[in-house]
């Protein structure tokens, strides 16, 4: 039996001018349980917690009613009284007053018969409490960040920083993703490589930081501190240790008609690759599909022209055991496919092109090495239409397109168009745009400056047909402020596709047990509060798997995840929160119902030996809650038919008890 | 003689990170509804049992209401998604036994919501009055 | 009557004891009247000549029993299911409750099973026999000198009436053809009910559920009922009761065992089937049935393994409690 002790407060006149303090503390003196009640003006003060204390002393109070204001104000303080009292502080239950009694109701009557009934069911509930001590978990103090790109290696970054190591599983041969693609960036028109390559050899570099280029991670296992990863390396057929990155190979290979993805397919590359000049690592690979000698067993050039000896062609996968505390998702985005896109013809011509692959004909590195040129016949094109939202915020197109807004489009089309007009006066460019939205610090400046200062032709309204004719791209089109049909004789179109996460996504948060929203973009723990944390705990979230994010959005939500990965690795143990859903082994049917509603993926299955009533013994699965994981939703309670997942502080019984307290 | 007039009890399960905290918001703005009601504080709407409901019905309240965050709100990310599967069918089953279909409600109120929480509990309040005292599904036992 | 006989099935089960293939023979034994037939597990051949049956009164779904036996038995157990019983064994496996490489499935096909019930009312109490003949039951009383012909059919249970599929989902051999899923009219009683004023629902369900004396029939008979132990039996759950009361106890009980199997009931009917009191609780299952395939897409208990069932998933769109009501109705 309990030895329950209620405080009753006043809250100056906050609960005793509609509550008569008094009767409530004299109502509940004759509770099952309570040898012992007071009232005092403020409990909360330290007058009142040391009335506390004393009370928990004198009268070896074994639990604590407090009515007062709401648990969401007080509980911790009086938690904290409890503990300081020698008390288990969750021992303590509240009756809520205040917001929920005094506040909304207006007589006396009333109100002090309900706050005794509010007393009552605390009552009941710490009758039926038990202590709890939060369980404890050692943290592995290593990171892991999968994705290579820019958010990936800012995350890695700043984790090194603080002295942690953190690997980077990086799916391509090279880290750097997309923002390596990229020409120029907005809104100040410094060029991507030169902000970006000098980051990713500080990558290289850094003696905390380890790259697993062109692997995968094809396992987690494991809670938030203690995850454990497998990680698959794929074979490249060359010794990344031993591969000093000179090119010859590349240049003697000679299969050399092969689609280079670096540049989206628009020029070729050789079947031994370096994806790009300043790649991380600077080592090169195989293409397995394409390489002679891989495929027929002949060839074998790059193997004699490489005074290293670096290439092996029996080299296989390989599997990379490695412990983890955190995890940071970094795996970013991709451009819509086109391919159901055909009123823009981009299937039928090549002068219609995406704008990822506008960028790589404007890069000094790409295929045009620079120029402009249109990939059909390699002229500079004099008539460009920029389409915006292709695929974007269109509800209606959702087995093509996107609901929502791809949001970097309408400032890379500003740049674009921009930078093409800088280049080429002699250029001609439309934009067509649904609305041009351009949030962000000097965005509309620069947007601004695309229309005033170097003319582009910005057109409220949507293609509705490109027709390939001649050498030339009929385009059709409404504008809709001046409420006419436009027709436009185009040399190349460019389409602001949108963008989605990337296909390796959804199997990784399967994995993770992380939740993901319809469009397979990660959701976060909080979508204002915990923006960068998935709501499974150890799991971050970084760059454009999120949701659609430009650079300097991308670089800070990384830094900020790479802040929470610090805060979790800098902690020797973790400490959970003590109500938590636990199984009762006996009754417990493993049927699994429980771990299809966990949320967090806090419920596994171990087969245990029972002595059954006869004597016999068998062998059953049973559930096991880790407690590291848990949140304690309680949706495992429901979901049991045998009654055996309870949940620690909200259990069964303590509510029935309330119920019933209520009732009465 | 006077007649005592007839106050419904009512139990109100309350998620404890959106609509506990809307109840909260209700009193911090002095929203008043009647003392009739009675809230227990749940982790989430999903700890909600139907054993829970038809406990309080056995003891003699006479209108239940789960009040949990909006569809996609959920602090645990999904738990009200269950929640309203479970207690869609519960409600429905309890309709099909005759239990009249005011005594139950299942609400959505957010932290922000504390008009929205006295205006809920106001009118479930005002329509469990109007059924008046729960016969079909009490425990004679437990009346006093 | 059915196509397959009591011989052919002892051949089978002997033929795979002989051969070692399973090591003992889950079927059904007669008790003392021919319609009283219960599970049973047979270990020889002897056993099986001497108390196997099979026949009309044959509606037992020995699915459930390789919970138990499979824990006991050694080696794999033979276990014969008609088609529906199948379902039963699908849910089951979904749920982890056996390891199918324990168990052997001989599907057999069901020409809908008699219900004992039905002959009463024709032929009167006092039976004394059952036999069947071609497509008639030759039935003789206690208080008749000749015997009564029924046709089989005419006594058909209410389930076989409304048989959902002749499909086996799950086997190892069939004996016999396999048939095809039904669109069966096991919803119409449950629209009807639906249909009536809220006060004539609660009249019915009062009158049904007060006769309910607590026996636990239906929760032992029930496949989706194998709890280690029972809630209601959990002292420590806060609604531990034994026996029914009074008429809550009556409904909570029934409701809350209703709830626990929504989802998961394959709609078997062996609730109803072994009530002493005639209790038709099906219909309360089927009213779960028929909401979840009204409210989130059909679904089958039991169609495949590994399905998720609908009260441990969700769409972010589903209906609301308030929007089900909108639906139509009556309320009270």
């Amino acid at each position: 039996m309990q030895r329950i002790g209620v405080f009753v407060c006043w809250c100056g006149s906050n609960i005793a001018a509609t509550v008569d303090v008094k009767a409530v503390a004299e109502a509940l003196k004759s509770e099952p349980g309570v040898v012992y009640s007071a009232d005092y003006q403020y409990m909360c003060s330290q007058a009142g917690q040391d009335l506390i204390k004393e009370a928990v002393k004198e009268h070896n109070l074994t639990g604590i009613v407090v009515c007062s204001c709401s648990p969401r104000m007080h509980e911790a303080t009086f938690r904290k009284t409890a503990a300081a009292a020698g008390l288990n502080p969750y021992m303590v239950e509240i009756a809520n007053i205040r917001e929920q009694c005094s506040w909304v109701h207006k007589d006396i009557p009333s109100g002090t018969e309900k706050a005794i009934i509010l007393g009552k069911a605390a009552v009941a509930k710490v009758n039926l409490n038990t202590p709890l001590t939060p369980g404890e978990s050692p943290v592995t103090k290593r990171a892991l960040v999968i994705g290579g790109g820019i958010a990936g290696i800012q995350t890695a970054l700043d984790i090194a920083d603080a002295g942690f190591p953190v690997d980077i599983v990086e799916k391509n041969p090279t880290i750097g993703g997309k923002m390596a693609q990229l020409d120029k960036t907005f809104p100040t028109l410094d060029c991507a490589a030169c902000i970006l390559t000098p980051k990713m050899v500080d990558v290289a570099q850094n003696d905390k930081i380890r790259i697993f280029s062109y692997s995968e991670v094809s396992e987690i296992k494991g809670f938030v501190g203690n995850f454990d990863v497998t990680i698959r390396k794929k074979a490249r057929y060359v010794k990344e240790d031993v591969c000093t990155g000179c090119g010859l190979c590349v240049e003697k290979c000679p299969q050399k008609k092969i689609p280079n993805e670096f540049n989206l397919g628009m020029d070729n590359r050789s079947a031994i690759y370096i994806p790009f000049a300043q790649a991380v690592p600077k080592v090169a690979t195989i293409d397995a599909e394409a390489c002679t000698m891989l495929k027929k067993g002949k060839c074998g050039l790059c193997s004699k022209v490489c005074t290293a000896g670096a290439i092996d062609y029996k080299q296989q996968d390989e599997l990379i055991s490695e412990k983890y505390g955190a995890i940071v998702v970094a795996t970013g985005f991709n451009p819509i496919s086109m391919e159901k896109f055909d009123e823009y013809a981009y299937s039928q011509s090549k002068d219609v092109i995406t704008s990822l692959e506008f960028e790589r004909l404007t890069n000094a590195a790409g295929p045009t090495a620079g120029k402009l040129l249109r990939p059909s016949d390699l002229k500079h094109p004099h008539t460009i239409v920029f389409v915006q939202c292709v695929g974007s915020r269109c509800a209606s197109c959702a087995e093509k397109g996107k609901e929502y807004c791809s949001k970097i489009c309408c400032m890379y089309t500003a740049k674009h168009a921009m930078l093409t007009r800088d280049k080429y006066p002699d250029t001609d460019v439309y934009v067509f745009y649904i609305d041009v939205r351009t949030p962000g610090k000097n965005f509309d400046e620069f947007y601004r400056r695309a229309v005033e200062e170097y003319g582009v032709h910005y057109i409220k309204g949507m293609v509705g047909k490109v027709t390939p004719e001649g050498d030339k791209l009929k385009v059709r089109a409404s504008d809709l402020l001046n409420n006419k049909q436009l027709n436009i004789d185009a040399d190349l179109v460019v389409l602001a596709a949108a963008i989605e996460p990337d296909k390796s996504a959804r199997p990784l948060a399967t994995m993770l047990t992380a939740s993901m929203d319809t469009n397979d973009f990660f959701t976060e723990a909080h979508p204002k509060l915990r923006p960068v944390e998935s709501p499974t705990a150890g799991v971050f979230l970084s760059g454009a798997c999120q949701g659609p994010k430009d650079i300097p959005e991308t670089v800070s939500q990384a830094g900020a995840a790479a802040s929470k990965v610090i805060g979790l690795l800098a902690k020797d143990k973790l400490t959970g929160n003590p109500c938590v859903a636990s199984s009762d082994e006996l009754m417990c049917n493993g049927c699994s119902s429980c771990e299809r509603v966990c949320p967090y993926g806090a419920i596994s299955y171990i087969d245990k030996e029972f002595r059954m009533p006869d004597r016999t013994v068998a062998i059953r699965r049973v559930a096991s809650v880790n407690p590291a994981v848990c949140q304690g939703c309680g949706a495992c309670t429901v979901a049991c038919p045998s009654g055996a997942m309870d949940l620690r502080g909200f259990a069964s019984g303590q509510i029935m008890a309330e119920v019933d307290a209520i009732c009465k | 003689m006077q007649v005592k007039e007839y106050k419904p009890l009512i139990v109100a399960f309350c998620c404890n990170w959106c609509s506990y905290a809307g109840a909260d918001l209700a009193g911090n703005n002095r929203l008043s509804y009647p003392a009739d009601v009675k809230i227990i504080r749940v982790p989430c709407s999903c700890r909600v049992n139907p054993m829970f409901v038809l406990r309080a019905f056995q003891r003699g309240a006479d209108g239940v209401i789960i009040c949990g965050c909006h569809p996609g709100d959920c602090h645990y990310t999904s738990g009200n998604y269950y929640t309203r599967r479970r207690m869609a069918l519960l409600f429905s089953m309890l309709d099909y036994l005759g239990i009249e279909r005011d005594r139950t409600r299942l609400e959505w109120v957010s932290a922000a919501e504390g008009a929205k929480f006295a205006a809920t509990m106001n009118d479930f309040v005002e329509k469990v009055t109007a059924l008046g005292e729960n016969k079909r599904l009490e425990d004679l036992r437990c009346k006093k | 009557m059915q196509k397959i006989t009591r011989d052919q099935l002892i051949e089978k089960a002997a033929s795979l004891l002989g051969n070692g293939t399973v090591s003992c023979v889950l079927g059904w034994e007669k008790g003392e009247f021919d319609y009283d037939v219960t599970p049973a597990l047979f270990e020889t051949e002897s056993e099986l000549r001497e108390k196997f049956v099979f026949g009309d009164f044959c509606g037992a779904n020995l699915s459930k029993y390789l919970v138990s036996k499979t824990r006991k038995c050694e080696g794999r157990i033979l276990v014969f299911l008609k088609p529906c019983d199948t379902y039963s064994f699908n849910q089951l496996l979904t749920e982890h409750r056996f390891d199918r490489e324990k168990a052997y499935v001989v599907g057999i096909p069901c020409e809908g099973m008699a219900d004992i019930e039905r002959v009463k009312e024709l032929c009167g109490d006092g039976i004394s026999s059952v036999t069947a003949d071609g497509d008639e039951l030759v039935v003789t009383t206690l208080y008749d000198d000749e015997p009564v012909r029924v046709k089989a059919e005419s006594v058909l249970a209410e389930r076989c009436v409304n048989c959902k599929s002749k499909k086996h989902v799950a086997y190892d051999e069939l004996i016999g053809e396999d048939g095809e899923v039904l669109s069966s009219a096991r919803f119409d009683e449950v629209a009807r009910l639906e249909a009536m004023t809220p006060d004539e629902r609660f009249a019915f369900w009062q009158n049904e559920l007060s006769k309910c004396i607590r026996c636990n029939a239906c929760r032992n008979v029930c496949p989706a009922c194998t709890c280690e132990r029972c809630v209601f039996d959990n002292p420590s759950s806060g609604v531990e009761n034994k026996a029914a009361a009074n008429s809550f106890e009556e409904k909570m009980f029934h409701i809350i065992r209703a709830f626990h199997v929504a989802g998961r009931c394959t709609d078997c009917g062996e609730c109803s089937r072994v009530c002493p009191q005639n209790i038709p609780l099906h219909l309360l299952n089927r009213k779960f049935i028929k909401d979840i395939d009204d409210f989130y897409g059909e679904y089958q208990a039991g169609a495949e393994v590994g399905s998720r069932a609908p009260l441990v998933n969700y769409t972010f769109d589903d209906l609301e409690p308030g929007e089900v009501f909108e639906r139509g109705g009556q309320d009270a």
